[in-house]
């Protein structure tokens, strides 16, 4: 009976293909209700666009429309002037989840992992049933090459139903034209804000956007400056695990370990890799293909016990405090702006980058939290904030010496704006969806030191600030109270009115001789030249409206993301306890 | 006398006025009232202010504080002039009718009363400002000597016609007149212990003039001891817990005077007070039931020790804090009540004034 049973479940046990798995588990790819997926959409052929572009070094030129096609079916077409796709990579690029040049590469990039686009096609294909229409071209002599693209969940791959010339003005570029379910909003969470807060932290890239309403919408490059183009590394010794050494031992083509050592990782000169192989107690001359899990583990010891400069960080490209500032005082009419950009910092071996920027005053509103903007490697996250370590960060900050009212553990509040951007060859994501910043203690640790440099720059402005209140408080009592210090020596004395308005004027000259002269601060809306106030309001709707988007926003994450939120909190908590261990060690 | 604190009130706005016309910031000199800067005067007995003095010129920011003081002075002369007086809380009303400069708080007001009275060197009560509280309980062989508010003809009080009731201290004392036959004046920290005096008569059987302070005495309740003893000549002695806030509070206070009150000391204290009870010693010898000592017991035991200019003058005392200090209690009058309800009429309060031995100066 039981045997039976067993042979009976065995011939259900079968394959599950990643297509299949995120078909199901359509949320981790940012998927879990029709007004996201229309975002995730529209931010994952963007992302690719400007990767392109940079990558080719042609200062980008995005279209982006969408397109309401009633019955709550939207065609979003983004296109780009990038240097175009090989004809023969196209399916495999839009139709093959996990297929992509940026996952084995450790160089800065907008995505990393080649699941972004296919699991736009494939939510496609499952909610209007229609394919993808791609078309690329790769030079002003190449023919343009038109697909149209499904992909077959059961195995991964691309099922190609149209492949043909087509026609593209452009001398180079690619051009994504996708139909789906969704919802469209504005708000914080909406594709203008999106585009407006991929325009401030990308000033060099053209944004020409159409909205469902028809409505163009053109967000200008600021500098025809590219960014600095990030070079791509060799893996750092110090973020490599068991599993990828053996990987990489196996794989190399180099003779022996002190070979492989020196040019399979960055920072490893002969002299370090004869110390990792003394360490160790591995001859130098092994070859690498021969080392087994035994002596790997120890060459991972090894590694840990050496000490090895931190990766080179010309692989990451900061926006640069300057124009990170730039790009706030556009979108936020402010009092005061500052910036910081950190120097750059390593955690598992990868290298990332921490820029801060803070808007104070001016137009914003005093009550409530801060509006915190957070960017990873030039893309705003702008869902689930909460559980980004960014946000913890701010919060686990203490801004109240810096002028900023705060209750333990949350937000400070205050009319502040705080942009925080991380820059890294390898931006650790919560989930597949990229929304979320994962709790590193090294990211964290970084993140508030460029929170504090910024914070007290901030405070510099807030004393002020407040001394200047406190000295026009001080010159309001000379107007208000001589009158009644005339008044009580009137009383005691019986002046006669010549002589209590006699008192009034010597005093009054004697105390505002004494005060000296004012320092400026405060709010002069026609001081700042770089504010755009039609560039402010795209993508903002009231207040009210905000807030109601923002519950039911809150709602469905808290259905969606409970057990991921579990597992965060639990590792938040298994954080702060290796941190206090590592206090009581000190101590 | 009265006419002092109108002289001084005309004298110090005359120095502000002509200060200003001659174009320089007046400034009002107030003395500091805190326990640092007093002495205690051992030859008659009370803390005496230093000469210690807050200089506080007309500037932005003290500009408030300067009008609500004249504010207050005026306040006080209208008072004196039509011989009126006004509660603390009544003058904190009537601030409200000055505008911006009106007080937020009694406490604001409070101080700067406060204040005005140490500026000008006499007691509140004769700038026509008195306070809420009321001076205490008298029971006992003695006759006041008071006035009738609204026809000024003599009354007599006899407080021993209070059955069980008692006479109450006035807010102003300084127009009584006294008549006693009794032997000593006994001042009792706990209306329940009063009454337990007064409910079995031991102010007959003693011949006393009992006092019930309620706490800290009142600065009236001091000036009607003070002004009762010097002139019919009676011992006063004092009768308060075992613990550290009737030594330190009560008694010094009721003794020496107050670190607050410093520039009225010399009128508001009985110096020739004794304390009787109840001491370490006693708690000790009468196998009294204890509680521990509070850390704020403590707190206050250690800063009297350091701090208080009388305890630093009586070695008696720094003896008697130190032992409590060891003996970690405290203990309650009515812990007496351990050998009997009536055993403090009794045995107690007749043992321990017998005996001078057994007292604290």
């Amino acid at each position: 009976m039981v045997s039976t049973k067993a042979y009976e479940m065995a011939s259900k046990q079968r394959d599950i293909s990643v297509a299949e798995f995120f078909e199901k588990n359509r949320h981790l790819l940012g998927f879990d209700n029709t007004r996201k997926a229309l975002l995730t959409t529209v931010k994952e052929a963007v992302d690719n666009s400007l990767d392109a572009c940079e990558e080719a070094d042609i200062i980008p030129e995005i279209v982006v429309e969408v397109i309401d096609m009633g019955d709550d079916r939207f065609r979003i077409i983004v296109e780009d002037n990038g240097p175009g796709i090989v004809k023969s990579q196209i399916p495999k690029i839009f139709a093959k989840l996990l297929y992509g040049s940026k996952f084995h590469r450790l160089k800065q990039s907008r995505g990393q992992q080649g699941i972004g686009i296919s699991a736009s096609v494939m939510y496609a294909q499952l909610t209007t049933g229609r394919p993808a229409k791609i078309l690329s071209k790769v030079g002003p002599d190449k023919p343009a090459h038109y697909y149209e693209l499904k992909i077959d969940t059961a195995r991964n791959k691309p099922q190609i139903l149209k492949d043909e010339k087509g026609e593209n003005e452009n001398s180079h570029g690619t051009r994504v034209e996708i139909d789906l379910e969704g919802t469209y909003v504005k708000g914080k969470q909406s594709i203008d804000q999106y585009l407006k807060q991929t325009a401030i932290v990308n000033p060099h890239v053209n944004i020409t956007y159409v909205n469902p309403k028809a409505e163009q919408i053109i967000f200008p490059r600021v500098t025809d400056k590219m960014p600095r183009q990030p070079i791509e590394i060799k893996p750092h010794p110090a973020g490599v695990e068991l599993g990828i050494l053996l990987k990489m031992l196996s794989a190399t083509s180099f003779r022996t370990l002190q070979a492989f050592l020196t040019n399979e990782f960055s920072r490893v000169g002969s002299g370090t890799a004869k110390q990792i192989c003394e360490k160790a107690l591995i001859p130098p001359s092994t070859i690498p293909r021969r080392i087994k899990r035994g002596d790997a583990e120890k060459l991972i010891n090894a590694i840990k016990k050496t000490k090895i400069i931190t990766p080179p960080t010309e692989c990451i490209s900061p926006i640069g405090q300057e124009l990170l500032e730039k790009g706030l005082r556009k979108e936020i009419n402010a009092e005061y702006y500052c910036a910081v950009t950190r120097k750059p910092s390593v955690y598992r071996g990868n290298p990332f980058q921490v820029e801060v920027a803070i808007a104070y005053g001016g137009d914003q509103t005093a009550e409530g939290s801060v509006n915190l903007l957070r960017f990873a490697n030039r893309v705003p996250l702008l869902y689930q904030q909460s559980a980004c370590s960014i946000f913890r960060s701010v919060a686990d900050t203490n801004w109240r010496p810096y002028g900023l009212s705060q209750s333990n553990g949350s937000l400070p509040q205050g009319p502040v704006t705080i942009a925080v951007h991380i820059a890294s060859v390898w931006v650790p994501f919560t989930s597949e969806s990229k929304e979320a910043i994962a709790h590193y203690p090294e990211i964290i640790s970084e993140l508030k030191l460029a929170l504090q440099e910024a914070g007290r720059k901030l405070k510099k402005y807030t004393v002020k600030k407040r001394r200047v209140k406190e000295e026009l408080k001080k010159r309001s009592f000379i107007e208000k109270y001589i009158p009644h210090v005339a008044d009580g020596l009137r009383e005691i004395l019986d002046l006669k009115r010549i002589e209590v308005s006699s008192v009034e004027k010597i005093l009054k000259q004697m105390l505002e001789k004494k005060r000296g002269k004012l320092d400026k601060v405060g709010f002069d809306p026609s001081e700042n030249p770089d504010y755009d106030e039609e560039f402010a309001r795209i993508g903002s709707i009231g207040r009210d409206d905000e807030k109601k988007q923002e519950q039911e926003e809150a709602w469905e994450n808290a259905k969606a993301d409970d057990s991921e939120e579990n597992e965060q909190k639990k590792e938040e908590k298994d954080q702060k306890e290796n941190k206090q261990e590592a206090k009581t060690k000190k101590e | 006398m009265v006419n002092d604190a109108l002289k001084k009130i005309r004298e110090t706005a005359k120095y502000v006025y002509e200060r200003i016309k001659s174009k320089k910031l007046p400034s009002l000199d107030t003395p500091i009232r805190s326990l640092n800067n007093v002495t205690y005067n051992l030859k008659d007995g009370y803390f005496e202010l230093n000469g210690k003095v807050k200089k506080r010129t007309l500037t932005a920011s003290t500009v408030k504080g300067f009008a609500q003081t004249l504010k207050m002075m005026a306040l006080s002369q209208e008072l004196i002039k039509n011989d009126d007086i006004a509660t603390k809380r009544e003058a904190y009303y009537v601030s409200k009718n000055w505008d911006e400069a009106r007080f937020t708080a009694q406490s604001d007001s409070d101080t700067v009363m406060d204040d005005v009275e140490a500026m000008i060197g006499v007691n509140r009560e004769r700038l026509g400002f008195i306070p809420e509280e009321k001076g205490g309980d008298i029971a006992g062989d003695l006759v006041v000597i008071d006035k009738d508010p609204s026809t000024g003809k003599q009354i007599r009080v006899d407080c021993k016609k209070f059955g069980s009731g008692a006479y109450s201290v006035p807010s102003s004392v300084e127009h009584l007149g006294f008549e006693t036959r009794a032997k000593f004046i006994l001042a009792i920290e706990t209306a329940g212990m009063f009454q337990r005096l007064v409910k079995h008569n031991y102010w007959k059987k003693a011949n006393c003039i009992l006092v019930s302070m309620g706490g800290v005495p009142t600065r009236a309740c001091r000036r009607f001891i003070r002004r009762l003893s010097d002139e019919k000549e009676l011992p006063v002695y004092v009768f308060t817990d075992g613990d550290p806030y009737g030594y330190l509070n009560i008694y010094r206070t009721f003794k020496v005077g107050s670190g607050n009150a410093a520039h009225i000391n010399e009128f508001f204290c009985v110096p020739q007070a004794k304390f009787i009870g109840i001491t370490p010693q006693d708690i000790e010898e009468y196998k009294l039931p204890t509680h521990p000592l509070k850390e704020v017991d403590i707190k206050r035991l250690k800063d009297g020790l350091k701090n208080d200019p009388f305890i630093k003058h009586h070695k008696t005392w720094q003896k008697a804090l130190k032992k409590m200090h060891q003996m970690r209690v405290r203990a309650e009058q009515q812990a007496l009540a351990k050998h009997g309800l009536n055993f403090v009429i009794s045995n107690y309060l007749p043992d321990k004034i017998k005996n001078s031995k057994t007292w604290l100066d």
